[in-house]
């Protein structure tokens, strides 16, 4: 008879180890895959600010971080993404009730403060340009660019994942595969804040003392 | 601004005969190829059953080709050096100019190590792993067959740089500043930079894939500890892809960045710092080197234990080893380049940590030697690429552990003993696991066993031309011969370079054998059909299902109660023969459908990149934007899942009795 089921005798409702249960849900295997994407991201930052680390000495006579850095920028920056995240966690119980209103209302107040810590950033970026702290100007301002333009590039592709899932739940509802995409984006907004909080620090903090 | 950015007709090389003729040759066998499918009509088949296939098995057939494939590639590169070598002695220049030679030996180890190795190991992973965990597919099979394109797409954007434009002539590691705009004006670097960014986000994804699929996706019964040691050496190189790869992706950007919009990263002005460059490659690299290396221990153990007939030796001390690799390849990555000057500290650092890595390697030869002992060996083509390995790659390993070193290193560090320690290791290692594995898993993939005779004579030839070829160069390296060379003064080295040329060829004629077994095989299939599915007597899970198995795999998910789980199995079985077999209740069976994603997907990934490698940003910009459509194509079809019938599934077990009656 076919091997598999020869030792079908198991007790199927028997206690078994977590790891002999068998796969696990769907929902689980996604959520868990998607957990060492990030982990994976955060690899590539890790390098990112390893460079940096390397780097920040590297100003080629032009401008260190204590002339460029605004405290004040990015403390409203840091205070729009966490709130963000805040909002987002709210977003994720309206979710798991299916309440569509409640989804599309937190979901906009994400958005929108995610477009305000881009515009802060992008207005930021732009006002060193015109200082002429371009990031062609040292190696220090290179890794400065890379490593805080990559953050906000995650971040503006969370804005426009958002919106497609904004879409998918209007069009599809809470189905299963949408709810699960749903989680995998609460989990990389909340991953983009930890980015942040180390970034914050390592950056615009440590960045002013001399 | 022109329409089509760097690109005109100076960037296809029509002055070199050479060039011209290699790629006047690959265009042509493709062309014949195209037209051979379309002629008999196999588009639809093709399109249907394996471009759009999301089946783990057949993306891992896939890999495979590609490998062989660039195999094939890799080693006329390898051809041409060993004949460029041998004749370019003295005053003698040899038929290949600099600036050609210095494209071959790059392109040569970037194809080796990228397109040859990683779709090998992660071949074998696709198709091996799933079936000995008892399951039916990966944790994301569209994004399994992403992964496989985006490798398609940087391995079709290398190629194409051999009729259009240049390749990198910096080395396979691209070490700036020789690889920034400064010294490397032309398109060679760029080529190299998104070929493998491209590829490599499809590596990542694989690893992301693996590592969910292992740790989340297990029969009922089958903990961690009773896998089958080639799923932990997959779970260990999955979770160092994870680890690394993000490194090598952050680290060719900030050289993108460098070369495109004029940052300072690794150049040499405005203070960038060219030995972070170093730095950064080989922290992915040399936990690259275990990444490729892992599965192939993995392979080699239950081809050991397989024909052995008895279980592996030290199951928990090979598991532990594996693991033990799995970190300590983070803390080697300096021995690279002891020479560097990061001082005595430093560099004693990391000689003891490449010392200490050597030892987990050790526990496991001596684990596939104590299971050979004492056990009824079957000398079959697997078992002989195994015992070859064993013996090679210890030389491999005592050469590395020489190196380790540092006065030594500074001896030999850029010299031939160093090409012949990674190609002893590589070769050695890689390569033979690769061709066990794929002699020990064919019939299981096809139905039908592989010609022993001319797996045998392969093995042979490459055996003895890889000594032959890699020998001499070992005393090469100790005479003073550094690597990439394209012509050299001593003649006293040309004897050794000569002998080493002749093993390339004969290495060749081991890749002939292995073409001609594979056409032999074909033609006498019915001759080697394997109507048991378990041709070798084998322990684990996969030989337990029909060959090829089905695309769900096992009609009933198989539950495990120990490690060896089909040859406990059949121990217990012959106990039951007499009484009737039970009848089964068949289930539905719910599978991925196919989708064209991946392909899609891939398609655009090469024109992004081909785009960009020649400044064509209209291009890249409609290449971007069809490939967010084409995923949110896929994120908004309806149902992702197809229902295969009970009945289906009955009838395939009532044509196929393997999975029911041993």
């Amino acid at each position: 008879m076919n091997a598999a089921a020869t030792v079908d005798e198991l007790q199927p409702d028997a206690l078994v180890p977590a790891g002999e249960a068998g796969p696990a849900s769907k929902r689980i295997v996604v959520a868990y895959g998607f957990w060492i994407f990030l982990l994976s991201d955060i690899v590539m930052f890790a390098a990112l600010f390893a460079a940096y680390a390397v780097l920040k000495s590297g100003t080629a006579g032009g401008p260190a971080g204590a002339q460029l850095f605004n405290q004040v920028t990015a403390a409203i920056e840091t205070a729009c993404l966490l709130v963000s995240s805040y909002t987002c966690g709210l977003m994720s119980l309206a979710i798991r009730s299916q309440r569509r209103p409640a989804t599309y209302f937190f979901a906009a107040i994400t958005f929108v403060l995610g477009v305000a810590f881009l515009a802060l950033e992008l207005r930021e970026f732009a006002s060193m340009i015109a200082e002429g702290a371009t990031p062609q100007r040292s190696a220090f301002l290179s890794a400065f660019f890379a490593l805080v333009g990559c953050h906000g590039l995650h971040v503006g592709v969370g804005l426009i994942w958002l919106i497609v899932m904004m879409a998918q739940v209007a069009f599809m509802g809470f189905r299963a595969s949408v709810q699960r995409r749903l989680l995998c984006f609460s989990l990389f907004w909340h991953a983009l804040d930890i980015i942040w909080v180390g970034l914050f620090t390592v950056v615009y903090l440590m960045g002013i003392i001399q | 601004m022109k329409l089509l950015g760097k690109l005109d007709w100076s960037a296809i090389p029509f002055d070199q005969p050479i060039v011209m003729g290699a790629s006047g040759g690959m265009v042509l066998v493709i062309a014949l190829i195209l037209a051979w499918v379309t002629v008999k009509g196999y588009w639809p088949y093709l399109w249907r059953e394996w471009l759009t296939s999301v089946d783990h098995k057949r993306i891992g057939i896939m890999y495979f080709i590609l490998a062989m494939i660039m195999l094939l590639r890799g080693f006329a590169d390898a051809i041409m050096m060993r004949a460029q070598q041998a004749v370019a002695a003295g005053g003698a220049q040899g038929f290949l100019p600099p600036e050609h030679f210095d494209q071959i030996f790059s392109a040569h180890g970037t194809i080796m190590i990228f397109f040859v190795a990683m779709p090998l190991v992660i071949g074998l992973m696709n198709f091996v792993v799933p079936l000995q965990l008892g399951i039916r597919d990966v944790a994301f099979p569209t994004l399994n067959s992403v992964s496989l394109w985006l490798t398609a797409s940087g391995i079709l954007l290398t190629n194409i740089s051999l009729v259009v434009g240049e390749f990198a002539k910096t080395g396979w590691v691209a070490y700036a500043p020789l690889s920034e705009l400064e010294f490397s004006p032309g398109v060679g670097v760029d080529y190299y930079l998104w070929a493998l960014q491209i590829a490599g986000v499809g590596t990542l994804m694989a690893g992301i894939n693996f590592v969910a699929t292992i740790l989340k996706m297990r029969a009922p019964g089958m903990s961690l500890t009773r896998m089958p040691v080639f799923c932990w050496t997959a779970l260990a190189t999955n979770l160092l892809i994870v680890a690394a790869f993000p490194v090598l992706t952050a680290t060719f950007a900030m050289l993108l960045l460098d070369r495109y919009l004029g940052f300072h990263f690794f150049t040499l002005a405005a203070q960038g710092n060219q030995m972070m460059y170093v730095n950064l490659f080989w922290i992915w690299g040399h936990p690259e080197v275990y990444i490729l290396i892992l599965p192939m221990f993995g392979v080699f153990s239950e081809v050991v234990a397989t024909f052995s007939g008895k279980p592996l030796f030290g199951y928990r001390s090979m598991v532990a080893a594996t693991m033990a690799i799995c970190v300590l390849s983070f803390l080697v990555w300096l021995h690279h380049f002891f020479t560097m000057g990061a001082g005595a500290d430093v560099n004693g650092f990391f000689g003891v940590m490449t010392m200490i890595i050597a030892v987990p390697t050790g526990v496991k030869v001596f684990n596939w030697l104590f299971t050979m002992y004492g056990g009824r060996v079957r000398f079959t083509v697997p078992v002989l690429w195994a015992v070859g390995f064993m013996v090679t790659f210890v030389i491999g390993g005592m050469t590395g552990v020489l190196m380790a070193v540092p006065p030594a290193s500074f001896q030999l560090h850029n010299s031939l003993f160093l090409i012949a320690h990674f190609h002893n290791v590589i070769i050695g290692g890689v390569v033979f696991g690769a061709m066990a594995g794929y002699n020990y898993w064919f019939p299981k993939a096809f139905g039908f066993t592989l010609d022993a005779r001319w797996g045998k004579a392969s093995f042979w030839c490459w055996l003895v031309g890889f000594y032959l070829a890699f020998m001499p160069l070992y005393v090469l390296g100790l005479m003073g011969m550094t690597r990439r060379m394209q012509h050299y003064d001593n003649l006293g080295w040309q004897p050794w370079l000569v002998v080493a040329a002749i093993g390339a060829l004969v290495i060749g004629a081991g890749i002939f054998c292995q073409v001609v077994q594979l056409v032999v095989s074909i033609r006498r299939r019915e001759q080697y059909r394997d109507a048991t599915g378990d041709p070798w007597n084998g322990r684990t899970l996969e030989w337990s299902t029909a060959s090829p198995p089905p695309s769900w795999n096992f009609a009933f998910v198989p539950r495990v109660a120990g490690k060896d789980a089909f040859w406990a199995r059949k121990k217990a079985l012959p106990l039951r023969q007499d009484q009737p077999a039970p009848a089964r209740e068949y289930k539905p069976i719910e599978m991925p459908k196919n989708s064209a994603t991946g392909f899609v997907n891939a398609f655009f990934a090469v024109v992004i990149g081909f785009a960009l490698i020649w400044h064509i940003w209209w291009m890249a910009g409609l290449g971007v934007l069809g490939a967010f459509l084409t995923i949110l194509v896929f994120a908004f079809r309806e149902e992702g899942e197809f229902e295969i019938p009970a009945a289906q599934v009955a009838q395939f077990d009532r044509t196929h009795p393997v999975e029911v009656a041993l």
